[in-house]
């Protein structure tokens, strides 16, 4: 008994030296790349370029440039488009496939995962040329438009809408798989039930599968939500693509914070710009974290 | 009882239907999946084909008609001699970049999510937190402030600066964390302990070996996010003989005006190269895709993927 106790001891205080032993190299990037840059951002935001104390003038500086309010109600179209096409998009197709499992069905959400490996640049570049009715594989479809070049097209569908195209291409494989997976798990007793009960197959997805999966479905809202709000990449290449013909180098929050620190120097406006954005961000985070269970922290 | 008999009496009758007949019934589905497959896989085709063809040759032939092989030689050519072989460092440059975040995230990430499932030690609770809240915000967020820190250390411009920035991926913490501590039982490392093992020897010789599955899901992961990165080095970097590809080829894009139009220059650069560009970003995450969709399933269902 004693012998024992002492081994426990023993083990214990080795236990405790070593994991930060393990964790020391992660802890400094945590620190340096992950936590000092917000820090260090948020200070930034009170001085100004000569690194005196300047209260919320950035802020103010920000908050009353008529641009900022612009760049908020694009990202929040595009959001409000993307999010909606997501949603029915993804829950069509993984229900669908859902109908019949097997190998047929996981070929077609292979297909569907493809196109995640086209995103950034390239997507950019490819729906400049899938939105380009000289060239495009979907002419046809662009015909009816009747725009003329694809700056025309561009301008007919709306900006918004062109990069909901992208997000929804290069993003809906990757949740057609979480979702197909969340199908999967559900109790085939609960299915079989319900089928005697006399539902047929839409009635199945919708008042059964739909409500069992239905945190999938708000996780994938909350995060797109999260990222859509933080667009930087696509309009940023598409005006450079287009060279500025689509002047879109101002088109979102994240864009207006780049300009602030590199167009006019003004790193204080950047600073007070981006932590408003890493505010939201954070504020999202803590709500998944806390408010939710879905994301585990203890084993 | 009566389950049972509904189950057994069920199968039968599914496997009975005339094949034929079932493909009928089952068309309005087959045609909305189709459909979308058609949709998000012929402008991937259309990217394929582009640099068999020549600029005219894409607008004249059918667009999913094939050009010629000598074609996309002289379109390889073109691009990659083009301002003094610029596109090849950009490769070796991203190239450079991943493999050295991807080196870097799994040396701290193993031993970091090993030591938070396998340990209850004082700021545990405390490091998963920060991890997960550095997990969910995206990462557009935090790059102007990557920026502006990186600014004042001096560390724009530089390798060091893009693999520490690309090396930190909480997402590769957390899977190990969450593996760690679903399949590996402590009475196992206990065992090695008491038969002496010391507890580096515990990690290198038990958990490390253990642990080639969530290796290879953390890398997958981590190379598909900084493979295609553009917002970091677009703003970390401003030299352009540092580009990654991604920054390199809108570049491209911006200085010949290859996919605008109204923009009539003599470059060698047109459609077809651009596009060729874009596979070469494109594809090694594609062969990523094909050899490994396993991982990415169990991956992304694991709960959290990070987008």
């Amino acid at each position: 008994m004693r012998i024992n106790l002492v081994n426990t001891l023993k083990l214990k205080k080795r236990i405790n030296v070593t994991p930060y032993f393990f964790a020391l190299p992660y802890l400094i990037l945590l620190l340096v790349v992950g936590i000092a840059p917000t820090i260090y951002a948020l200070v930034l935001s009170f001085l100004s370029s000569k690194k005196a104390f300047v209260g919320l003038t950035n802020y103010m500086t920000v908050l009353t440039d008529y641009r900022f309010f612009q760049t908020v109600l694009n990202v929040l179209s595009y959001i409000a488009i993307w999010l909606p096409m997501m949603v029915l998009g993804v829950l069509l197709i993984a229900f669908l496939l859902d109908v019949r499992p097997g190998g047929f069905s996981n070929g077609l959400r292979s297909i569907y995962y493809l196109p995640g490996a086209v995103s950034g640049t390239a997507v950019v570049l490819l729906w400049l040329s899938v939105l380009d009715p000289s060239v495009s594989p979907f002419a046809f479809a662009l015909a009816p438009l009747n725009q003329g070049d694809v700056f025309g097209v561009v301008n007919k569908i709306g900006l918004p809408t062109v990069f909901a195209l992208m997000a929804f291409t290069s993003g809906a494989g990757g949740w057609i798989v979480v979702m197909s997976g969340a199908l999967s798990g559900i109790s085939q007793e609960i299915l079989e039930a319900a089928r005697i009960d006399g539902c047929d197959n839409w009635q199945l997805a919708w008042r059964i599968k739909l409500p069992l999966i239905i945190k999938n479905v708000i996780f994938m809202l909350i995060l797109s939500f999260s990222g859509g709000f933080q667009l930087f990449a696509e309009p940023q290449i598409i005006s450079a693509a287009s060279s500025g013909t689509i002047a879109t180098t101002n088109w979102t929050p994240n864009q207006l914070a780049y300009t602030y620190a590199f167009g006019l120097g003004n790193f204080g406006a950047g600073a007070a710009l981006s932590s408003l954005l890493m505010l939201a961000g954070i504020i999202i985070a803590l709500i998944m974290i806390f408010k939710t269970d879905f994301y585990r922290t203890e084993a | 009882m009566s389950r049972i008999i509904v189950r057994n009496s069920s199968r039968p009758k599914k496997a009975r239907v005339n094949p034929l007949f079932s493909l009928l019934s089952d068309s309005p589905r087959l045609l909305v999946l189709l459909s979308f497959a058609v949709f998000f896989v012929v402008p991937l085709l259309w990217l394929l084909i582009a640099p068999t063809k020549s600029q005219d040759q894409l607008i004249e032939l059918p667009p999913l008609a094939l050009g010629s092989f000598e074609r996309l030689v002289l379109t390889w050519n073109n691009l990659v001699s083009f301002n003094n072989y610029q596109m090849v460092s950009w490769v070796y440059n991203s190239i450079f970049y991943v493999l050295g975040g991807l080196l870097l995230n799994l040396a701290v990430s193993i031993p970091a999510g090993y030591a938070l499932a396998m340990s209850d030690f004082a700021p545990r609770r405390l490091i998963l937190i920060m991890t997960l809240i550095t997990m969910i915000i995206p990462s557009a967020a935090s790059t102007l402030p990557l920026f502006l820190e990186f600014n004042a250390l001096k560390l724009t411009n530089t390798y060091f600066g893009m693999i520490i920035a690309g090396g930190f991926f909480p997402f590769g913490v957390y899977l190990a964390f969450i593996f760690f501590s679903t399949t590996i039982p402590k009475d196992l490392l206990n065992a090695a302990r008491m038969d002496g093992a010391t507890e580096f020897q515990v990690f290198t010789r038990i958990a490390l070996p253990l642990a080639a599955p969530v290796v290879s899901l953390i890398a997958f992961f981590a190379f598909v996010a900084n493979w295609n990165n553009y917002f970091l080095p677009f703003i970390l970097i401003t030299d352009d003989r540092l580009y990654n590809l991604p920054v390199g080829l809108a570049t491209l894009l911006n200085s010949t005006g290859a996919v605008n139009p109204s923009n009539i220059n003599d470059l060698p650069i047109k459609r077809p190269e651009v596009a060729l560009a874009g596979l070469m970003i494109a594809i090694p995450i594609l062969l990523v895709f094909l050899f490994s969709q396993r991982f990415v399933r169990e991956g992304m269902i694991a709960g959290a993927e990070k987008s």
